[in-house]
């Protein structure tokens, strides 16, 4: 299954991707070849297998509903590239922010 | 409705359920602390960091779904939805897409004074997500850095989207009402507005009637309303304006420029302004997270919730009324106190004996007490079984209704019982003879009132009403006015 150059232009906008024509050519190519490695599982027969929504048989894993010790804020803030501490800062978001 | 339209209005609210803990981490879900205090590796996106699902929220969330008559399937999962937002710091929401907990139930509006017919809404689904954070702009320094804080990040949100069922915005009105109201019931939520506890987009559009056939204004979404009043308000102003708009353009819904789009309500100026508008849903690349396993539900735990709910508020209101003989505005206001305030009520017409009358007293006596001091039933000092005692006194003619008052207000102020709170007050049943003497005074002091009644003017007989409770504050005017009567006719 090939993918356009289109489509890797539009995810790569969706995933905040800055590519270059050349990088956009290689990456259609890689991801095409990739898509089309994935595609030969369309090959198996697969009617008698039940549909899993993830890879481990297991369901049902839960916690209690206990609050346990935050991280304290220096710490939380201290990977930001900007921050007052108090809040992380961020280029202004306008609009419904 | 004199409108040459239809409204078609569909209500997305997001509820936050309340639990202690986050819906996949052990951080406090606490309102009002400093920013930035309760986050932890997994509710920043720390890479390597892995979430647990909260059992609470999971059955929280199950319980509301019961209650909104929902289906529930036996197998549920957790999806990524992608966008990139400052406030969301591991760049997707972990949210329900193609297999949600619950689907396909509704939640019956009816509205005590008549305004429409009870129906019911019809609800798609409702679901399990987690909040984002908060963005401000920082005012102060005009065009500079917006401020992120992430403790709200990952607090559980049950989201429930209703069909485009409700007609007005009166309607979209009562079906929040309603929504509220069972969820105080469920006791799920403390759906507080201001606290962001309960948040309401709405989808609205108008199908008008056209000599070339029905036509559809293009769908808006209005966000940013931040209390039911103003929801009703900006779904008002929007119906009115999407139909001056149409009449200006004559754009229907999927021309050009016929897309869905989105609005904010700007309650100071009391108009919806445009927004701009985030990626298409499509664009959200759903995709199951391989960090969260399903989660399955047996028929048996269904069963098990439903029998749990205890009497929800349509119940309830029915019983009220069939039971106690009030009416269906009395038992709305009785049931939308919440269920202490019923039980009270129901205590106290037991014992009295007089669902009417308990009513009236429960919703003047108590319920402005209660609301004079913003305090709830709870602290009510005075008992039902107390109250009911007043009440047998008022009922069998020992006090007036408004000695009675007196009675309550001085229980409520002392801590008294009824006997004692009316010996203080100087109240005791006035005898026979007294009675008869007092009257006989009267009359003989007001000949021209004799005279009036004896010519056929009962009414007149009022005046010597008042002069006998100045004389005595304890007489019953209903018992003086009789006595009077008998007495000028054997005159």
């Amino acid at each position: 299954m090939a993918i356009s150059r289109e489509e890797v232009k539009k995810v790569s906008l969706l995933a905040r991707l800055q590519l270059s024509d050349a990088e956009l050519e290689t990456m259609t190519a890689q991801l095409g070849d990739i898509l089309g490695y994935v595609e030969l599982l369309s090959e198996l027969d697969t009617d008698k297998v039940e549909p899993m929504a993830h890879a481990l048989d297991v369901s049902n894993v839960f916690r209690d509903d206990k609050v346990r010790a935050s991280l304290d804020r220096g710490e939380a803030l201290a990977n930001a590239p900007k921050h007052d501490d108090e809040c992380y800062r961020v280029p202004a978001v306008l609009g419904d922010g | 409705m004199t409108e040459p339209y239809t409204i078609i209005i569909g209500l997305e609210v997001h509820v936050q359920l309340s639990t202690a803990s986050k819906l996949f981490c052990g951080c406090s879900t606490a309102f009002g602390s400093p920013a930035n205090t309760q986050t932890c590796p997994v509710c920043i996106g720390m890479p390597g960091s892995l979430p647990v699902m909260n059992r609470e929220a999971m059955a929280l969330a199950l319980k509301t779904a019961v209650a909104l008559n929902c289906e529930i399937p036996r197998r549920t999962k957790w999806d990524r939805k992608q966008y990139y937002y400052p406030d969301l710091p591991k760049g997707y929401q972990i949210s329900q897409f193609d297999l949600p907990l619950s689907e396909k139930g509704y939640l019956t509006i009816s509205d005590s004074r008549g305004r429409f017919e009870p129906k019911p809404i019809r609800i798609i689904r409702a679901h399990l997500e987690e909040d984002a954070g908060k963005s401000m702009h920082d005012e102060v320094a005009g065009k500079g850095d917006s401020r992120i804080d992430l403790n709200r990040t990952g607090t559980p949100l049950l989201e429930v989207v209703s069909e485009p069922d409700l007609r007005s915005p009166v309607e979209a009105r009562a079906y929040l009402d309603e929504l509220k109201l069972l969820l105080n019931y469920l006791d799920v939520s403390d759906c507080n507005m201001q606290e962001g506890s309960l948040r309401v987009d709405a989808n609205i559009n108008l199908h008008i009637d056209t000599p070339e056939g029905p036509v559809a204004t293009p769908i808006v979404e209005v966000k940013n309303m931040n209390s039911f009043r103003a929801v009703e308000r900006a779904l008002d102003f929007e119906a009115q304006r999407q139909y001056e708009v149409w009449q200006e353009t004559g754009t229907i819904m999927g021309a050009p420029g016929g897309h869905k789009t989105t609005r904010g309500w700007d309650e100071t100026a009391q108009v919806t302004v445009p927004q701009r508008t985030k990626e298409e849903s499509s664009d959200y690349r759903y995709f199951p997270d391989p960090d969260l396993v399903p989660v399955t539900t047996t028929e048996e735990q269904v069963e098990a919730i439903r029998a749990g709910l205890g009497e929800l508020p349509a119940a309830l209101r029915e019983r009220l009324q069939k039971t106690y003989n009030v009416t269906p505005y009395d038992a709305d206001v009785l049931v939308n106190q919440g269920r202490e305030l019923v039980d009270y009520f129901t205590e106290l017409a037991d014992r009295c004996g007089d669902g009417k009358m308990a009513a009236n007293w429960v919703e003047q006596d108590v319920l402005r007490w209660l609301n004079d001091r913003q305090i709830g039933i709870g602290e009510f000092s005075v008992s039902a079984d107390a109250l009911a005692g007043l009440l047998e006194k008022i009922k069998g003619g020992d006090l007036t209704t408004s000695r009675g008052r007196d009675v309550l207000t001085a229980m409520l102020d002392s801590g008294q019982s009824v006997d004692a709170a009316m010996r203080k007050l100087g109240i005791q049943s006035v005898d026979q003879n007294e009675l008869e003497t007092l009257c006989g005074e009267l009359l003989a002091a007001n000949p021209k009132v004799v005279e009036d009644v004896k010519e056929g003017r009962l009414k007149a007989v009022g005046a010597l009403i008042g002069q006998a409770k100045s004389r005595n504050p304890n007489v019953n005017p209903g018992q003086v006015r009789e006595l009077c009567l008998k007495l000028i006719e054997r005159m």
